[in-house]
């Protein structure tokens, strides 16, 4: 269980910001914090692991305190017992995969954790290579091995897929799932990747200039207001085309070319070149799997 | 024959100034890479100045404080028995001095160069700033660490000023090459002269070759 509420002021390039968070995630949940950048989500982050200080505040995990500003207690992050996944993976460059999980190690922790994570999140044939040589997604996942080395109860992951393609995004995201069932941990992630929070978390924090505006389960937060039925576009004719009785538009749209069927009062108007919106309502959407 | 004693106490000189530099300059460096201090910019610019001060002007600093005739040099005279103008003690006070920025700026721009996320990642495992530095922040700057070191080497070979104020010229105590090859030219001996300026020059050639061609990639081996 981690009890948090806490204020800072930020300074960001739009200004100043007031973080003001009150959070309660029961043991054993997966949250993520949603938000556009620069709404404090990282902060958050930074200041349960002790990288950042807020102004006032008070994070207890189970019953450990880890901050209280009016008992002026406020641990060091080496005393807090979190694991974190930076966004930029920083592994150590100066030690292989096995070293960088072993420099993680406690005093006298025995390092038969380090063989079962490196099964679990199957490093096994990077174990003895260098970061430097490693994809990002590969990297990403020697990061969260060393996360867990100390078996901590809280895992921080600060938007840890962002720089990822969407592949090795996917199979991260079976690795943390994985991981987060295995070793009973209370997870926090950074994201604002719908897909990404619809698949993963249990509860969903909405995050807007420093505070929470929304919380709930993700289909409650996301289904009824992204998504729907409904397409519209906006794109730039490419071409019209008389075909038979009908005129064929083509719209690109983004990167897509995307051919429409016109009738020939709808095209009087239209020129190539034209700004246009391209809409459709109440059909049935074809989905398909990408591979 | 010519008389390799300037040669030798230059070497020395260098050598134990350059050890002593970085058991100093790579504290400083730190504490000026990482520090929010108010007084950081002084510190900054103290161990710049050498850079551009003569090295007259520091010798004659150095000379004036370290004289027994005055409070602070008398202290050291007779509390630590150092004797600092005119001794070899001296020489290498006054080379550490004159060759700080040339230790610290490298490191302390390696340091500042290197992403954030990896010392906060190694205080979130746990590990203290010192064994973070020790294991983590080091050897990920070990150009610059060489940069560092050679280059406060070959700055110390090449030092005159500062070492003819406050050391003088004792042969064997205080007599190193650049100010051997001062005498000799003096004296008109322009071969012997010569002998010792040739040395020096191939010497700090190659060092500086050395370098360049590790940090910039050339020798794959040595540079990480």
């Amino acid at each position: 269980m981690i009890a948090l509420s806490l204020h800072k002021m930020l300074h960001t390039a739009q200004g100043n910001m007031l973080l003001d968070i009150a959070l309660n995630v029961p043991h054993g949940e997966f949250i993520t914090l949603y938000g556009e950048s620069g709404a404090g989500k990282t902060s958050i982050l930074r200041i349960l692991a002790g990288l950042l200080d807020p102004d006032d505040g008070k994070i207890a995990i189970n019953n450990d305190v880890w901050l209280d500003t009016e008992k002026k207690i406020n641990l060091s992050p080496q005393k807090r017992k979190v694991g974190y996944v930076f966004q930029e993976y920083a592994l150590f460059p100066n030690m292989t995969v096995r070293k960088n999980l072993e420099y993680a190690l406690e005093k006298n922790q025995k390092n038969q954790i380090i063989d079962e994570l490196i099964d679990v999140i199957e490093l096994g044939d990077l174990q003895h290579r260098n970061p430097s040589t490693l994809s990002g997604g590969q990297q990403q996942r020697v990061a969260l091995a060393r996360a867990l080395v100390q078996t901590p109860d809280v895992l921080l992951l600060d938007e840890p897929l962002s720089a990822l393609d969407i592949k090795m995004r996917l199979k991260l995201q079976a690795y943390i799932l994985k991981v987060h069932k295995k070793y009973n941990l209370t997870t926090i992630l950074v994201s604002h990747d719908i897909g990404e929070v619809l698949k993963l978390s249990d509860k969903v924090y909405v995050l807007e200039e420093g505070k929470i505006i929304r919380s709930g389960t993700p289909s409650e937060i996301f289904t009824s207001h992204q998504m729907s039925a409904k397409f519209r576009f906006t794109g730039e004719v490419v071409s019209i085309q008389q075909e038979e009785v009908v005129y064929i538009v083509t719209v690109l749209i983004g990167n897509n070319v995307v051919k429409v069927i016109a009738q020939n009062s709808e095209i009087t108007d239209l020129t190539v070149g034209d700004k246009v919106m391209v809409a459709s309502k109440a059909f049935n959407p074809v989905i398909q799997k990408i591979t | 024959m010519i008389d390799w004693s300037p040669l030798i106490l230059t070497f020395k000189l260098a050598l134990i100034t350059t050890i002593l530099l970085l058991l100093v300059g790579i504290p400083l460096a730190y504490w000026l890479a990482y520090s929010k201090s108010k007084i950081k910019p002084v510190i900054e610019t103290l161990v710049s100045m050498p850079l551009v001060l003569p090295p007259t002007v520091l010798g004659f600093y150095l000379l004036i404080a370290f004289s027994p005739n005055n409070s602070f040099g008398n202290w050291l005279n007779e509390w630590l028995g150092l004797r600092l103008i005119f001794s070899f003690e001296g020489l290498v006070l006054a080379s550490i001095l004159y060759s700080l920025p040339f230790m610290v700026q490298p490191i302390q721009s390696g340091l500042a160069a290197l992403p954030k996320q990896l010392k906060e990642a190694s205080y979130v495992l746990g590990k203290s700033k010192l064994r973070t530095a020790i294991k983590v922040l080091l050897p990920n700057i070990k150009t610059a660490l060489l940069t560092g070191t050679v280059l406060s080497f070959a700055h110390t070979i090449g030092e005159f000023g500062v070492v003819l104020m406050i050391g003088g010229n004792i042969p064997g105590k205080t007599k190193v090459a650049s100010i051997a090859i001062y005498d000799e030219v003096e004296a008109l001996n322009y071969n012997t002269a010569n002998i010792y300026s040739l040395i020096l020059l191939g010497i700090t050639f190659s060092i500086l070759l050395i370098v360049y061609l590790v940090n910039g990639g050339y020798l794959k081996k040595f540079s990480r």
